[in-house]
This record gives C-alpha cells, structure tokens and sequence, in this order.
C-alpha cells in the first residue's frame, strides 16, 4: 500500500532562503503524524506544499499517488486544511461559515444537513450556530476552523498549529477529534511547537532548519535518552542558582525547574556523580526518571542554551525597600454589564516568579493591564512597589518594565532605534542613555544586527530585544504577558535562563501564561477562571491538589483541567 | 464532482460570502454610503466655484455725474461689494493686506473722455495677482459691470459689434451641476478601486485567502465572488447619489436612467479592475489602501478633469488623462447630467472605459495564480 502522502526530496526557496533543504518522508492513512520543530524550521511551507498552496523548487509531493503540482484541483477536493488563524470568516456566523465551506468544498446538498447536525455535534459548536464567528473564544474558533476543514470528509487533513493561543481544556478537545477523525483512516498532519502533543503523536515528523532531523514513533526518540535524565528534589529554596550551577558542569545538555524540583538531561555517556553532588550539597537529592520526548528533542537540537545570563550577570543586585512586590486586593472590573475580574486578591513577594494562569477571557490580562496602570479599576486597590496605583500611577510605572505578547517592537524602525525609542520612553537622557543601550546591545549580542528591522530578527534575537527594551531603565518588576506563545522550546529555555538570573538579583516577575509548562517555572500561581481566582499556590501544591490513587502523579496541566472542571462543577450546584 | 470546472455553487456561495461581509462591515457601509453623502455635502456648498460678493475698492477720482453713476453702478453689483475712496493711496494697503481683492479707478478726466468717445480706456482695473483666479474674475466681471452701464446709458450708441456670451447647458454657470456629477466618479473610483483592494487585501490578512485557496474553488470563481458584490455596490451608490444630486441638490437630469446605468456600469470595469490588480500585489491594508488613493483616487481627482480642465494642461499631462478611466467618466456624466443622451459622446467614452479595464484584467489575469507563491 502506498503512503497517503508521499514527499520526495523536496527543496523550497524564497528568494536566497532555502526554508526546505531536501525533505522525504512518507504519511500513513489512518494515522496522526505530528509535524515538530523549532520556528522557523519548515513546517508551514511543508504544510503549504502539501496543500499545493505554493510549488516545490525542486522534488515532488503526491497526494494519493497523485503529485500535487500537477493535480492541484483534484487535490483541493480531498483535502482539508486549517491554517494558522483558521481561515474562517469573522463577520460571518458559524452556520454560515459552515454553509460557504460546505459550498466551496463541494459537499452534496442532500447530505448538507446530516453532515451538519453531524459535524456540529462532533465539535460541540450546537448551541453557538448563530453567534459571528469574530465573538468566539480561541478554542470555538479553532474547533469551528476544523468542521470547515472537514466539510467534505477529507481524505488528508492538514492542521498547522492548531493549538497556539488555545487553552488546555479546548486542546483535550480537539486531540479527542482528531483521535476519532484517524481511527476512521484520514490521514492527518498536525504541526505544532508543544512537545508534548508530539509526544502523543503516532509518528512523528522533526524539521530542523529545513531538513528531516527525525522521522517515526516518538518513543523511537526517547528511547534514545534512557537513563539520561535525572530530577534533583528536595531541595528546599535556591532552586535557579542550583540549576545554573548544573547547567555550568558542562555535562548536563538541558535543564528546567520543575515545580519544586530540577530535571537535567546529562549528555551521552556522562558521569551523574558530579549532579548528584549538587543535589548532595543543597540538601537534596538525585533521583532517575523516565525520559520525556521534549529531553530527545532538545538532545538532538544541540542541547539547551546553558544556565548564564549575560544581562543578569552584569546587573547590581536591586532592592525594593519592601517585602511585598505587587499586591492587589478585592480588585474588580467591569466593563458595562460584563465582569471581567472580581475580587481578585493576592499578593507577590519579592524576587518571586509569579503566573496568572487560565483559559482565554478568564481575566488574566485584566488583571495584569490594571496592575500595570493600564487600567483603571472598578473597585478595590491595586499596589506595585509599594506605590498605590490609584494615586501614584507614573511613579509606579517607572518602576516597572512591561513585555507585551506580541514584543512590541516596531518593524519599521532598525533595532538601535527601537532601543533609541524605548530609551527615551523611560526618561533615560544623556550619558546614561547612551550607556545603558550600549550595555544592552552588548550583553544580548545585538551588535551585528543593529541596522536591521526586528522583522528580520531570528526569534530569539527578537526576544532579546524586546527584554532589553522593557529592562532599559532596571525596572524592579517585570511584567511579562505570554512572553513564550508558540515560541519553541530552545528560544523558551534561553529566555526563561535571563528571567531566572534577573530575579536571583532580586528582580520580581509576573507572567501571564495559559501555556502549562511555564507554569512550573513560576515560585506560585494564581489559576484564574471567569473572572476570578481559583485556587492560589506553588505549582506543587496544585498539583498535590487533583493526586488520586489511579493518577498519583498529576502533570500541571491534569491539575488545570480538573480545577477548572471542579470550578464549573460548584457553580452548577449553586444553580 | 466538478473539480476543475466552474462551479456556480461555490461561485454563488463566495457571492453570498462577500455580500454579507459587506452588509455587517461597518467600514465598508461607510465607504459606501456615509461617505459618498458627506462628499456631495462638501462640493455642493464648499467647493462652489462661483463667487459674489467680492471685496473690492472703487476710487472715485471724479465728481462728474457720469462717474457718479458707474460708481453706483458698481456699488448696485450682486458680484461686488464695494468700499468707496476718493484716492487710490487709500485702497492700496487694504489690497496688500488681503482685505479687498482690487479696486477700479474711476479716473478724473472720466466724464471728458467718456463724451469725446475716445479709444483710450475708461477707467483702470487693479486686481490682487497673488490670487489668480479672483484676480480674473475680477477683472471679467468689472468689465462686464462697465459694458453694461455703457449699454444701459441713455442715447448710448450700440457698439459695431457687441459680443453677447450666452453659456449653454448650465445657463447659470452653476458649479454646482457639474461638480456632482464629477463626485460620483470620485465616489465610484473608491468603491471599485478602494473598497476592493482593501478587502482582498483583508482576505490575506487574515489567512482566509489562504482557506478559501485550499478548497477546489477556482482563482476565476474567488475573484468573481469578490467582483460581482460590489459591481452591484457600485451600481446602488451611483443611484443613491443620483437621487442625491437630482432631488437635494437641484441637478438636473437631462439624459436616461439607461444611460447612466450603461455608463456607470462601463466605468465599474476598470476601476474594479484596478482594485484586483493592486490586490494581486498588496497583501495588506495600508498597502492596498496607499496604492488605491495614489493610483485610483488622486488621478482621479486632479486629471480627469473634474476640478481641472484637461485642455489647460501640459500636452504630456494630457497624453497621460487617456489612461484614466475617469476621465471618460466625468465627461459623459456632465453630459448626461446637463445635456442628455448624447450617444455620439457615450459610445467611444464606454468603449476608451472598457478597454483600460481589459488591459488592467489582462495584467490580473497575469499576475493571479492559486498559489501562494509570490
């Protein structure tokens, strides 16, 4: 039997740029083939290629035995594909998307209502049918981009990165689907930066800067890394400064907080005594554990980018003056009829990583925007630093540095003078303005690209310079909202090394995250579901929370689902 | 099923697509509606060509009873309104200020003269230069205020010859009435060009070309689905603001409904056409919309003689008005405004329009391919 995707030797160019250097690989029928990789590695134009949306430079694909350049129509016809943002029509209602994808795909008009009730059925979408498509959540939209991918029951079914942006309950969802949609024997191509939905694959497919790193059962990979991977536990406080000291050993290729504990993968052959000496000397210990598939990614990758931070080292030690960072207490909003926090009250110790955690309209960048003094609050009080937000607004916004979602930077000024700019914004002047930005451009190695548009920027260069310009003028609390979205795991990891050593200098950080995995790197969580705070704590005692005798070992994003799902159980009693 | 072909399932569902986005877009009802409104507002009551009541001095140098009277003659003026000195040095700041666009000498010796019916001039016209345009319809309409004086005068004999100028059309020299009609070729041009560009343009942005190119929907059946809507646009606007002009304006038509319809109708073809082309190109908006004002809106503005007579332009500048679709536009709506059908103007004009947009469709044609390729 011939592969449902067959992709021979294909080369892609844009202009100099060769996004793909050459990649064969087969696509089972009947399978979920997970399509992983760092940004900027060659998903989507593998993804474009195979949906005959662009033409391979050199090398063929074929669909079915047909080779997709040349049979591009008939291609169309059996094919669903759901791009990045969905493609679907805001202004429209879900029923009439689903009517203009159902025409455009050809689906016959006799099944069209069974097909329908079916499909609407299958993504839960029922009782939404008549609300515009632009005024869903990030998961309906996701779910509605699927029923229209799947109109007329595709043979394959391509989804490039369907999960950014969705939170955990409508990614379960929407695995759940496509579980269903190979067992019927569609052939289904999934791309994603979130290892472990590679994980959870039946084969998968890793890119690497355009070529095949990898190609096959995930646990093939892992395999690969047994016996390298080890978690230091019990050690009670210090947990970034033990990690950097592990990371400097030279023998350990990756390593991240975990929750109270560090995992570290060791390289090929390493001796574990120098690690478990560490563990020894900060009173804890070592303990061997199974290997993740995100370990072999990272392992075949090269390695994480090592536990220095270049601008973390350089900077002095700052002080608050107070113990307490930001608080907030019994804050509210609404805006008219709709409540969009309330009575959110916690406060953030100094040097404390601390997330806000929670699905899409849960409340969280509310929140933050109102602690930042973006926002005025309908009730309740509002502290950075100290300063009462109400009343000192600019003071406390001098203390404090914000990194937006999408970096903020603009793509139409050169990275000097995006630096130039955010400089200037702060009310740095003279000597010091010139000195911080040279120091900036110094420890984030941004000299060679000083006169090239942040566009241009390799992630996470474009990274560096977005933290360089909120850390310009020192601020003493870090506000990051989503800094890592649908970022890959090596950029993640170089970037959480300098919010580590930021905040071993005394630096505080909030983090607004729907993306479990950071969870854990966060000291507490405060886990927000509409409008208000769930539950409050490490990401430990979360976790400890949901353990139950079948599950004594819950991930966080076990303890996110069931929280959220207990959440929604105790209004359901109320009512 | 009918991959490959034309489908019009898939073409009337686009259609539908297209109509509602259109219906539920605030920014494209805007476009559409509130905006053609507020432009026939402005060139009906600030644009107005036409001018009366200028500021001007009239130096009365003499006290003979004849320059008396063509000094009440001027003051009687609708066009005028006259500041009365006996000496020029008087008038002359208030001209450099700005305060009266120039002044008529009504000279000492006037009376003498007017009696031996010299050849010399009468009297001396001064105008503000600065200010071209005042400047000669100061000049024109204070001669014509000294002709007929002279002709109203008792025992005046007829002059040999008299030039009687009598303006055909639009008898009052409204500016008005041809004005609006040029409006609605601006109005046009950004519909068919703007509104098009920016919604292709939109269709990028927002990944959905990319959905919509993956389906078996073909490239003639997408642009066709975004063509007919708002060819149909088009058209309901060039009605509302003929209703516009003809009802709260007071323009007349003198020509058909089918006329306009056919004209209208023949301009919708390049200037939708142009739409698509910046779009096959721009993948944004403020791309799309920044190529659509420089290359659809302002030529049509400045150089198809809608505020600017063709005629007073360079020979080149000229040359280059005969790729503007406009301008075979604005011409044939005056026409049908103003004159009538004038079938012998319509023809060659919908023929110039079609072929532009054939050479634009030519250059969408070439440049459209299903892919994303660029």
């Amino acid at each position: 039997m011939t592969a449902a995707i067959e992709i021979r030797g294909v080369v892609k160019q844009f202009g100099d740029v060769e996004a793909l250097k050459g990649v064969s690989a087969d696509i089972e029928a009947g399978r979920l083939t997970g399509l992983v990789g760092p940004d900027g590695a060659g998903k989507t134009t593998l993804i474009r290629l195979i949906a005959a949306l662009m033409t391979p430079t050199d090398g063929t694909i074929c669909l079915g035995g047909r080779d997709v350049v040349t049979f591009a129509t008939t291609i169309h016809s059996n094919l669903g594909y759901m791009p990045q943002r969905f493609g679907l029509y805001e202004e429209l209602t879900v029923l009439e998307n689903l009517r203009l994808y159902a025409r455009l795909r050809g689906a016959k008009h006799d099944s069209l209502d069974a097909t329908f009730a079916q499909l609407l059925h299958f993504t839960r979408l029922e009782p939404f049918i008549n609300r515009r498509a632009g005024q869903l959540s990030g998961g309906m939209k996701q779910k509605l981009g699927l029923a229209c991918a799947l109109m007329a029951k595709p043979d394959v079914l391509l989804l490039d990165e369907p999960s950014v942006g969705v939170d955990p309950i409508s990614r379960q969802d929407l695995w759940r689907m496509v579980q269903a949609l190979t067992h019927d024997g569609m052939a289904v191509v999934w791309s994603t930066a979130y290892l472990d939905e590679a994980e959870r694959c039946d084969t998968v497919l890793m890119l690497n800067d355009g070529r095949v790193e990898f190609d096959g059962p995930p646990r093939e990979l892992t395999q690969r890394v047994v016996g390298r991977s080890h978690c230091l536990v019990g050690i009670p406080n210090e947990r970034r400064r033990v990690l950097a000291e592990a990371l400097d050993l030279g023998i350990v290729r990756d390593g991240v907080i975990q929750g109270d504990a560090i995992r570290v993968v060791l390289s090929q052959g390493a001796d574990v005594a120098p690690v478990r000496a560490i563990a020894a000397r900060h009173g804890g210990r070592l303990e061997a554990v199974a290997p993740r598939f995100e370990d072999a990614f990272i392992d075949l990758l090269g390695g994480g980018p090592g536990g220095r931070s270049a601008i973390a080292e350089k900077m002095a030690a700052v002080d608050l003056g107070t113990d307490i960072a930001v608080s907030c207490h019994q804050l509210t909003k609404r805006f008219g009829d709709f409540v969009a926090t309330e009575n959110v009250t916690f406060s953030v110790g100094k040097g404390e990583i601390f997330g806000l955690l929670g699905p899409n309209g849960a409340g969280k960048s509310t929140t933050f925007k109102m602690l930042c003094g973006l926002l005025k609050p309908t009730a309740g009080e509002a502290r950075v630093v100290g300063l009462d937000l109400r009343r000192a607004e600019s003071q406390a916004k001098l203390k404090l540095g914000y990194m937006s979602q999408k970096f903020a930077l603009y793509g139409l000024l050169s990275v000097k003078q995006n630096l130039d700019f955010y400089s200037g914004v702060y009310g740095l002047t003279g000597a010091l303005r010139r000195e911080r930005i040279d120091e900036m451009i110094d420890t984030f190695e941004l000299e060679r690209f000083l006169k090239e548009s942040p566009e241009t920027l390799p992630l996470g260069f474009k990274q560096r310079l977005a933290l360089a310009c909120a850390l310009m003028h020192r601020p003493l609390v870090l506000f990051l909202d989503e800094p890592t979205s649908g970022v890959d795991p090596i950029t993640r990891r170089e970037f959480w090394t300098h919010i580590n050593g930021l905040v071993r200098k005394g630096v505080t950080a909030m983090v607004t995250t729907h993306f479990m995995e950071e969870a854990e790197y966060c000291d507490r969580v405060a886990l927000m579901y509409q409008a208000k705070v769930i539950a409050l704590g490490s990401p430990d005692a979360l976790k400890a929370r949901v353990a139950r005798a079948d599950r004594p070992d819950p991930t966080m994003e076990d303890a996110f689902i069931e929280l959220v799902n207990a959440a929604d159980g105790v209004e359901r009693d109320a009512a | 099923m009918s991959a490959g072909g034309f489908s019009a399932r898939r073409l009337t569902g686009l259609v539908y697509k297209e109509s509602l986005q259109v219906l539920r877009d605030p920014s494209a009802m805007l476009v559409t509606f509130a905006l053609p409104t507020v432009m026939m507002l402005v060139f009906a009551f600030a644009l107005s060509l036409d001018q009366s009541h200028v500021p001007i001095g009239v130096v009365l140098e003499s006290d003979g009873a004849m320059a008396q009277d063509l000094a009440a003659a001027f003051s009687g003026s609708r066009f005028f309104d006259v500041t009365p000195a006996r000496d020029r040095r008087e008038l002359a700041a208030q001209v450099v200020a700005g305060e009266l666009k120039g002044f008529v000498v009504i000279p000492q010796d006037f009376d003498a003269r007017l009696k031996e019916g010299s050849r010399g001039p009468l009297v001396q016209i001064i105008t503000d230069g600065s200010q071209p345009n005042t400047a000669s319809f100061v000049a024109a309409y204070a001669r014509g205020v000294v002709t007929t004086w002279l002709n109203g005068r008792e025992g005046a004999h007829a002059a040999p010859v008299s030039l009687d100028a009598r303006f055909w059309f639009n008898p009052e020299i409204n500016s008005r009435h041809f004005l609006i009609p040029g409006a609605i070729a601006i109005i046009m041009t950004l519909i068919g060009t703007l509104l098009t560009a920016l919604v292709v343009a939109r269709e990028w942005e927002r990944g959905t070309m990319e959905a919509v190119m993956s389906t078996p929907a073909t490239m003639l059946e997408i642009l066709l689905g975004k063509l007919l809507p708002y060819f149909g646009l088009g058209l309901i606007a060039t009605f509302g603001c003929t209703l516009l002009a003809t009802h709260a304006f007071g323009v007349p038509l003198r020509g058909s409904y089918f006329a306009l319809f056919l004209l209208a109708s023949a301009f919708l073809v390049p200037a939708l056409g142009q739409g698509l082309l910046i779009s096959t190109r721009a993948r944004n908006q403020l791309v799309a919309s920044q190529l659509a004002a420089q290359t659809g809106f302002l030529p049509a503005f400045m150089l198809s003689g809608f505020l600017f007579e063709i005629g007073n332009m360079p020979g080149w500048l000229q040359t280059l008005t005969y790729l503007i679709p406009a301008r075979y536009f604005v011409a044939s709506l005056q026409t049908v405004f103003l004159t009538g059908d004038v079938w012998a103007q319509f023809l060659p004009n919908i023929l110039a329009m079609l072929a532009v947009g054939a050479g634009f469709f030519g250059l969408v044609a070439r440049n459209t391919r299903k892919s994303l390729d660029v």
